[in-house]
C-alpha cells in the first residue's frame, strides 16, 4: 500500500483526478447564472438537481465547457470527421505541424551555426551574444504581421512566413544551450587534445560536438515547444492558410467555447507528442553513443 | 594582427580605394579624403603597427562618407558600404582581442554597441539605396521620426498594455507561482504529483487560452492580465521548486543542529539558495508576459493598446506605426530584462557566476 502511495504515477493520477473534479465543479458554478437566465426566459421552472447539472454540463455555448464536452468535440472533429474537411482538427493540426517542424529545423540549424561561430570567435561572442538575448525581448507577435505583409509583398505566401516565426523563437534556446554545451569539455580534455596537436576542427568533431549532445536535446525540447507557440501565433495574424490558430480565432469570434477548448486540447497533445519525439531521439542517440541510461 | 584580421584590413583598403576612384568624377572633397585616406592607411599597415582606436575613428568617418554618397546611389555607394562594413568588423575583431588580452574591461560594452550601430547603418543604407518600399521595410530613420512624432499615442498604448496589463499580470502570476511552490514544497506527495504536471504545462502553448480569458474577464486590461497570470505561473512554479531543493543537505543539517524552525530554514537558507532559479523564471516570464499581452489584444481590446495598434496598423498598411510600436516593445522588453538582471546581481552577489564577474 505504501509503495503505491509513494509512487510517482499514483501522485500524478491523483492530482489529475482532483483537477478534473475541480473543472466539473467550475463548469457548474460558472454556467449556473446563464442557465438560470435561460430557464427564466423560456418560462420553465428550475428542474431538479440531476437534471439541472445535466443541463449545465451540456450547454451549446457554455462559459466553461465540461471535460466530456471538450473530449466529445475533439472526437467529433478528428475521428468522426472526414480528414479533408476544413472542420477536421487533424487537418488543421497537420497544417500547424508543418509550419512548426519546418521552422524548428531551420531554427535548430541556425542556432547550431551561431553557437559554433560564437564558441570559436571572441568577437562574435562579444558582439552577437547580447543582441541574441535582446532579440528575444522583442515580442515576436509584433513582428509576425510584418513578416506576413512583407513576404506577401514579394510573393512568398503560406508556409514560410509562419515557419520563420517559429524559427525566430526556437533558435534562441538552441544557441544558448549549445554555447554552453560546446564549452562543457573541461580544461584537462582540451589540453589533452592540444598535446595531440589536434586542429580546431578535430577538437570540435571529436570532443566538443559529442560532449554537447545532452545539451542539444535539452534545448531542442524547449525549442520545439516554443516553435509550436510561434506557429500558432503566426496563424492568428495570417488567417489565409488555416491551422489550429485560425480555428481558435474563428471559434473566438463565434463564441464557440467548446471548439476553442478542443483546439487547445489538440494543440497540447501536439506539443506533448513533439517533446516526446525529441526525447525518443535523445534516448536512441545516447544509446548509440554508448551512454549509460540514466 | 591575425591572418583573418589582415584579410579584413586588406579588403577594407581595396574597397575604400575603389570607392575613391569610382567617386572621383563628381564626389565632394570630404568623401574623396575619407576613402582615400583609409586606402592609404591600409597600405601603411604593412610598415607601421596600426593602433586599434584608429580603426574606430576611420569606421566612424566612413559611415559619414556613406551617408553623403547616399544622396545619389551609385556603384561607389555599395563599395563604400562594403568598406565600412569590413572596417567595422576589423575594429570589433581587434577590440575584442585586446579586451581579452587585458585592456580596460569597460570597453566590453563598446563591442555590442558598435555591432548594433553597424547593423542599423547597413539597414538604413540598404533600404534607401535599393529603394525598398516603406510597406516592406522602412529605414530606421523613418521609424525614429514616427516614434518622435507620435509619442502621446505610443505612451497611451504603453500605459494600457504594459503598465496596466503586463505589470499586474506579471506580479500576480509570479507571486502565485512562488507561493504555490513553497506550499507544494512542504508536501512530498504534492511535489511528486504536481511537478510533472507543471513541467508538462510549461511546454504547452498556454497563450492559446487568451481568447477564453478575454471572454471571461472582458476586453480591457483585466483579461490580458489574466492570460499573463496563467502564462507566468508555471515557469515560476517549476523553477522555484527546483531552487528550493538546490540548497545543500549539509547546510540544512547544520541548521537543524542549531534547532532552527522550518521558517528559519526557509528564509535564511532555502529561499536565498533558490534565488538564481527564481530570477531565471522572472527573466523567462518578462518576455512571455509581453508576448501574451499583445496576443491577447488580438482577440479583442478597447481602441488603445500596443497589440491593437499593431493589428490595425497592419490592416491599414501604416507600417511605420507598427515598427514604432515594435521599437517601444523591444525597448520595454530589454529594459525589464536588464532591470531584472541588475536586481539579480545585487541579490545573488554570493553566486559563483556573479562573483566571477560574468552573469
Amino acid at each position: 500500500m505504501t509503495a503505491i502511495w509513494r509512487s510517482r504515477s499514483f501522485a500524478v493520477v491523483a492530482v489529475v483526478a482532483v483537477l478534473i473534479v475541480v473543472w466539473y465543479l467550475g463548469a457548474v458554478l460558472l454556467n449556473l447564472q446563464p442557465q438560470l437566465d435561460t430557464y427564466q426566459r423560456s418560462g420553465a421552472a428550475v428542474p431538479a438537481l440531476p437534471q439541472l447539472i445535466n443541463d449545465l454540463w451540456s450547454q451549446a455555448k457554455p462559459i466553461l465547457p465540461a471535460p466530456h464536452q471538450v473530449l466529445g468535440e475533439v472526437w467529433n472533429a478528428t475521428a468522426a470527421q472526414d480528414i479533408t474537411s476544413k472542420r477536421s482538427l487533424l487537418l488543421q493540426g497537420w497544417i500547424t505541424l508543418e509550419g512548426t517542424v519546418l521552422g524548428f529545423l531551420i531554427g535548430t540549424a541556425l542556432g547550431l551555426l551561431l553557437a559554433v561561430y560564437i564558441v570559436h570567435n571572441e568577437a562574435a561572442n562579444r558582439s552577437l551574444m547580447p543582441w541574441i538575448i535582446a532579440s528575444q525581448t522583442i515580442p515576436i507577435l509584433a513582428i509576425a504581421p510584418m513578416l506576413v505583409v512583407g513576404f506577401n509583398a514579394i510573393g512568398l505566401m503560406g508556409l514560410l512566413p509562419k515557419a520563420l516565426i517559429s524559427t525566430y523563437l526556437s533558435f534562441f534556446p538552441i544557441v544558448v544551450g549549445m554555447v554552453k554545451g560546446f564549452r562543457s569539455p573541461d580544461q584537462m580534455q582540451l589540453d589533452l587534445m592540444r598535446t595531440y596537436n589536434a586542429s580546431r576542427w578535430t577538437v570540435f568533431w571529436k570532443l566538443r560536438w559529442p560532449a554537447s549532445t545532452p545539451f542539444l536535446f535539452t534545448s531542442m525540447k524547449v525549442g520545439v515547444a516554443i516553435a509550436l507557440i510561434g506557429a500558432l501565433v503566426a496563424e492568428l495574424t495570417y488567417t489565409g492558410g488555416g491551422g489550429l490558430g485560425v480555428r481558435l480565432l474563428t471559434g473566438s469570434y463565434n463564441g464557440q467555447t467548446v471548439v476553442m477548448w478542443a483546439v487547445l486540447v489538440v494543440a497540447a497533445t501536439l506539443a506533448a507528442a513533439l517533446v516526446v519525439a525529441v526525447g525518443l531521439a535523445e534516448r536512441l542517440t545516447l544509446r548509440g553513443m554508448g551512454a549509460q541510461p540514466a | 594582427m591575425t591572418r583573418f584580421q589582415w584579410i579584413l584590413a586588406i579588403g577594407a583598403g581595396l574597397a575604400s580605394l575603389l570607392t575613391a576612384l569610382g567617386a572621383l568624377p563628381d564626389a565632394s572633397w570630404g568623401v574623396l579624403l575619407v576613402f582615400g585616406a583609409t586606402a592609404a592607411y591600409s597600405a601603411l599597415r604593412f610598415i607601421i603597427a596600426a593602433p586599434v582606436w584608429m580603426d574606430g575613428v576611420l569606421t566612424a568617418a566612413e559611415v559619414i562618407g556613406v551617408f553623403s554618397l547616399l544622396a545619389a546611389p551609385s556603384l561607389a555607394l555599395w563599395s563604400a558600404l562594403i568598406a565600412t562594413w569590413l572596417l567595422a568588423w576589423l575594429f570589433i575583431e581587434r577590440l575584442s582581442r585586446s579586451i581579452r588580452a587585458g585592456a580596460a574591461p569597460a570597453l566590453g560594452l563598446l563591442v555590442p554597441l558598435v555591432f548594433g550601430v553597424t547593423l542599423l547603418v547597413l539597414w538604413e543604407v540598404m533600404v534607401r539605396g535599393f529603394g525598398v518600399p516603406d510597406v516592406f521595410l522602412p529605414p530606421p530613420s523613418t521609424i525614429w521620426g514616427k516614434l518622435i512624432s507620435s509619442v502621446p499615442t505610443l505612451w497611451k498604448d504603453f500605459e494600457q498594455t504594459f503598465i496596466k496589463g503586463v505589470l499586474s499580470g506579471f506580479a500576480l502570476g509570479s507571486i502565485a507561482g512562488l507561493v504555490v511552490a513553497i506550499l507544494v514544497d512542504r508536501s512530498p506527495f504534492l511535489k511528486r504529483g504536481l511537478l510533472p504536471i507543471g513541467n508538462f504545462a510549461s511546454a504547452l502553448p498556454i497563450v492559446g487560452i487568451a481568447p477564453i480569458m478575454v471572454m471571461w474577464f472582458g476586453y480591457d486590461w483585466e483579461g490580458k492580465a489574466a492570460v499573463i497570470v496563467c502564462v507566468t505561473f508555471f515557469p515560476m512554479l517549476v523553477n522555484t521548486v527546483a531552487g528550493l531543493n538546490s540548497a545543500g543537505r549539509m547546510e540544512g543539517d547544520m541548521m537543524r543542529t542549531y534547532a532552527s524552525t522550518y521558517w528559519q530554514r526557509l528564509l535564511k537558507l532555502r529561499l536565498p539558495a533558490a534565488m538564481p532559479f527564481i530570477f531565471n523564471a522572472l527573466k523567462i516570464n518578462s518576455t512571455l508576459a509581453l508576448i501574451a499581452a499583445i496576443v491577447a489584444e488580438f482577440f479583442g481590446s478597447p481602441i488603445v493598446g500596443m497589440g491593437f495598434r499593431i493589428s490595425t496598423g497592419v490592416g491599414r498598411l501604416d507600417i511605420d506605426m507598427v515598427w514604432a510600436e515594435v521599437a517601444v516593445a523591444a525597448l520595454a522588453g530589454s529594459a525589464s530584462y536588464g532591470l531584472i538582471a541588475l536586481i539579480e546581481r545585487a541579490v545573488t552577489f554570493w553566486h559563483p557566476s556573479v562573483r566571477g564577474g560574468r552573469a
